[in-house]
């Protein structure tokens, strides 16, 4: 009798681990519009919608939690952030100067120079999931193929850009955010423009990306702002599905600054453990984009 | 070992359902000292202690596929380690049938400690371009020390979930049994 239900255990477990590894086997093997991958799709979109009342029913709970989290929080910024904002001020007066020049330069170039996002088809979604581990920087928002939305555009929220639609599951879509390891994002740095793209710097910290693939020689400080590349042409053959010009975060430190080794670490400015809204790019070129 | 009867699969299975669900719309979006809890590797430890090894490699493997298939991920990695989490404390309550008040503390800190371990190599494995950074272990640990703090909560909502559904409490039986002298052992000098 023991030796039965040891065997039976046995080969259950057996069963379950060849399981897996043909589940594996198979994933990887197939491309994104194969079988289990359309299981996956199908599964989720199913999902979603109790996913979505889940999330809403939950609210509270997260909001209580993030009001102690907040107050903390703020009581540890405090100096910091009156510190930014008598130089905030200072500034201001210079840009409010600049923006005046800015605005004429821009209607004599005949170009929208200010940053407007209905332009750019912003539709708002909330934020309905979030991936369970840290190996996956996901986000699931309930606005889909019904608002336009589809794979490969920009998502932002009231900070800066956060990531792209990686997936869409009919009236949701998958968001991969800048820190997953799988985002990569031409960008823009400092006041002498220095191009490079900006990856994680690695699984598991929401506040660390690099800029990589810039000049050795490349003149970047700490405290340069990182923006999109962006569309360098409308002659372009592949053009960047970034708008240019959307921030995306600030230089925290450069190593070996210099050396073909340099590694320039950044810090976004979007707050990416906390989202609730965002909104997605249905426009990403502009209104007369595709 | 418990034998599953459908009242104990149903059970089960609104369990992984329920757990899964709860897991990504809420604790996931809760982000304490800068990590969160994970539930599955709790839910699926206190099964395991529950119910046994086959219950546990099971539920196990049912969990992880339906946080793949949830979240989208690449299929059979979670199904794969947390199969090996559940079966892991079934035979540890097979195997010792640890008693105490904190071993489902202790048992989930290791659940979710073995869970860390084994998804970060699954993910190596599997060619994940991520360095072992201080972020990385200081998350790991964050979420470690998180679940051993809800684990005994979590432990108990499980048990309690599915306790009718079980055919006897093995804690109950063990009590009874030692209280009417069947076990003790001055009952035998």
């Amino acid at each position: 009798m023991y030796d039965k239900t040891v065997r039976r255990r046995r080969a259950v477990l057996g069963l379950l681990v060849a399981s897996s590894l043909i589940l594996l086997t198979a994933y990887f093997g197939e491309s994104g519009g194969g079988a289990l991958h359309g299981v996956q799709r199908g599964t989720s979109e199913v999902l979603n919608p109790v996913q979505e009342g889940a999330s809403r029913a939950l609210k509270p709970v997260r909001d209580l939690f993030g009001w102690f989290g907040a107050t903390l929080d703020a009581k540890g910024k405090v100096e910091k952030l009156t510190a930014d904002r008598n130089q905030l001020r200072a500034q201001l007066a210079q840009h409010e100067d600049a923006l005046y020049e800015n605005a004429r330069m821009a209607k004599l170039l005949q170009t929208d120079g200010a940053y407007d996002l209905k332009l750019y088809g912003a539709k708002t979604g909330r934020v309905t999931f979030q991936s369970p581990t840290i190996w996956y920087a996901t986000i699931r928002v309930d606005i889909g193929a019904g608002d336009g939305v589809e794979v490969g555009q920009p998502v932002i929220n009231e900070s800066a850009l956060i990531g792209h639609v990686s997936a869409i599951l009919g009236g949701a879509a998958q968001v991969t955010l800048l820190t997953d390891t799988s985002s990569s994002v031409a960008a823009r740095a400092g006041k002498t423009g220095i191009f490079g793209e900006v990856e994680s710097a690695g699984a598991g910290d929401p506040n660390d990306l690099l800029l990589k693939y810039s000049a050795p020689g490349a003149r970047l400080n700490v405290g340069d702002h990182v923006v999109t590349r962006g569309t360098v042409s409308n002659g372009d053959r592949y053009p960047d599905l970034y708008p240019r010009g959307l921030p995306i975060g600030v230089i925290t430190r450069i190593d070996h600054q210099g050396t073909d080794t340099q590694q320039v670490h950044l810090r976004p400015y979007a707050n990416m453990q906390n989202l609730d809204f965002v909104q997605v790019l249905t426009k990403p070129q502009g209104a007369g984009g595709p | 070992m418990i034998s599953p009867t459908p009242k104990l699969v149903t059970r089960l299975v609104a369990l992984v359902i329920g757990g899964v669900i709860v897991q990504t719309a809420a604790v996931s979006q809760l982000p304490i000292a800068g990590a969160h809890a994970d539930l599955s590797p709790l839910m699926v430890m206190s099964v395991g202690l529950l119910c046994g090894s086959l219950a546990g490699g099971c539920f196990g493997f049912g969990v992880g596929l339906f946080v793949d298939l949830v979240s989208m991920q690449t299929l059979g990695v979670s199904s794969l380690v947390l199969l090996t989490v559940g079966y892991g404390a079934g035979r540890l309550r097979e195997a010792r049938d640890p008693e105490g008040t904190f071993v489902p503390l202790a048992t989930g800190a290791a659940a979710t400690l073995a869970f860390s371990v084994l998804f970060a190599i699954m993910q190596f494995l599997l060619g994940a371009d991520a360095p072992v950074s201080w972020a990385l272990l200081r998350q790991t640990l964050a979420t470690l020390v998180i679940n051993a703090l809800i684990a005994l909560p979590v432990y108990a909502i499980v048990r309690r979930w599915l306790l009718r559904a079980l055919p006897e409490d093995p804690r109950r039986r063990r009590r009874r049994a030692y209280t009417t002298g069947g076990l003790s052992p001055l009952s035998r000098s």
